[in-house]
């Protein structure tokens, strides 16, 4: 186990922002086009994060086009150019699963942060 | 490479990224260091090898233990007189390696580095115990439905033809006991090569448990 976990050290990313399932985030993802390379922002609600180590991902979903889309991200993937963090959320549990039935305007109210 | 293999010890399952940052699932071996027991000639033995040991122990077994008590030996006499020829503390896993062109002494140690530059190995295990299993999960059979009021679930069903002829064919598939085999995964990929830790990183999966032992072998099948 102390050995996988020294493999892993290499590839492991070190500029990572703190986030939790709640906050929206902005990924910006590396797309290779042929030789030409560009980035590709996919901004949502991180609703879960799974995994330990190097095997970490995270899922966002947002709205697009009035049609839910999530996608899975390795958090240590090359291909992240970098994530920021939009706004950050409260959320009581670890995996906002149940936003997925919800409208966006509900879903808004359930991850809101407190006023400071 | 003067000899075909060395020993290893199966650490565990991971993934690593590529350049392209793709996934690569990989298996952590640590390989050797080996050292050389006994090198077998043609003119002695009838045949050319090497026998090599894992180098796990830097101590005697037994070595530690109070003085006044009595030793607790673990190793036979011989084996003990035979490590001892090669300059070399007994260890636990001692085995045989085809010996190819150059040149090779008793009490040599080798370590992954041999591995370097190539780019595919097969790996030898001893597979997982699975125990006395049935017909699906032993040969894959599809079995039969498990609901709608049927009465056949997991048998194996007819098991060959009538009168001719007559009998079962050899090879069959039956239940019986699967697993704790000698298997070998053949031409896997050779990720990384860490020499300072002995660890060498092969793409998929190699049979046995995590700390199993495995030989690594450069792959036979595949060249490149």
């Amino acid at each position: 186990m102390e050995l996988i976990r020294e493999v892993e050290k290499e590839y492991l990313r070190k500029n990572l922002p703190d986030f939790r399932p709640g906050d929206t985030v902005r990924v910006h993802l590396k797309i290779k086009e042929g030789d030409k390379e560009r980035i590709q922002v996919f901004e949502g609600v991180v609703i879960a994060r799974r995994g330990g180590g190097l095997r970490e991902t995270f899922t966002v979903r947002k709205i697009s086009f009035g049609i839910g889309v999530e996608r899975i991200f390795p958090l240590h993937s090359p291909k992240i150019e970098k994530i920021e963090v939009v706004k950050r959320g409260r959320a009581r549990r670890a995996k906002l699963y149940f936003l997925r039935g919800l409208s966006s305007k509900k879903m808004k109210r359930k991850i809101a942060a407190k006023q400071q | 490479m003067v000899v075909e293999g060395l020993i290893g010890k199966k650490i565990g399952m991971t993934q690593v990224f590529d350049e392209d940052g793709n996934i690569i699932p990989v298996t952590v071996l640590q390989v050797g260091p080996c050292a050389v027991v006994q090198v077998k000639t043609q003119e002695r033995d009838g045949y050319r090898a090497v026998q090599l040991a894992l180098m796990e122990r830097e101590k005697r077994p037994g070595d530690n233990k109070e003085p006044e008590k009595k030793k607790h030996r673990k190793i036979p006499k011989p084996l003990e007189g035979h490590y001892a020829k090669a300059g070399i503390i007994p260890q636990k896993i001692l085995r045989e390696f085809k010996l190819g062109e150059g040149e090779i002494k008793e009490g040599q140690i080798l370590t992954v580095e041999i591995f370097e530059g190539i780019g595919r190995v097969d790996v030898t295990g001893t597979s997982k115990g699975r125990g006395f299993q049935g017909v699906m999960k032993r040969h894959g059979y599809s079995g039969g439905p498990a609901s709608h009021g049927s009465k056949f679930h997991r048998a194996p069903g007819s098991v060959g033809s009538t009168t001719f002829p007559g009998r079962v064919l050899k090879g069959k598939g039956m239940p019986g006991h699967m697993g704790n085999e000698r298997v070998t995964a053949i031409g896997l990929r050779v990720v990384k090569i860490d020499k300072e830790k002995n660890l060498m990183l092969v793409k998929g999966a190699v049979p046995g448990p995590a700390g199993g032992y495995v030989l690594v072998k450069k792959s036979k099948r595949c060249e490149k």
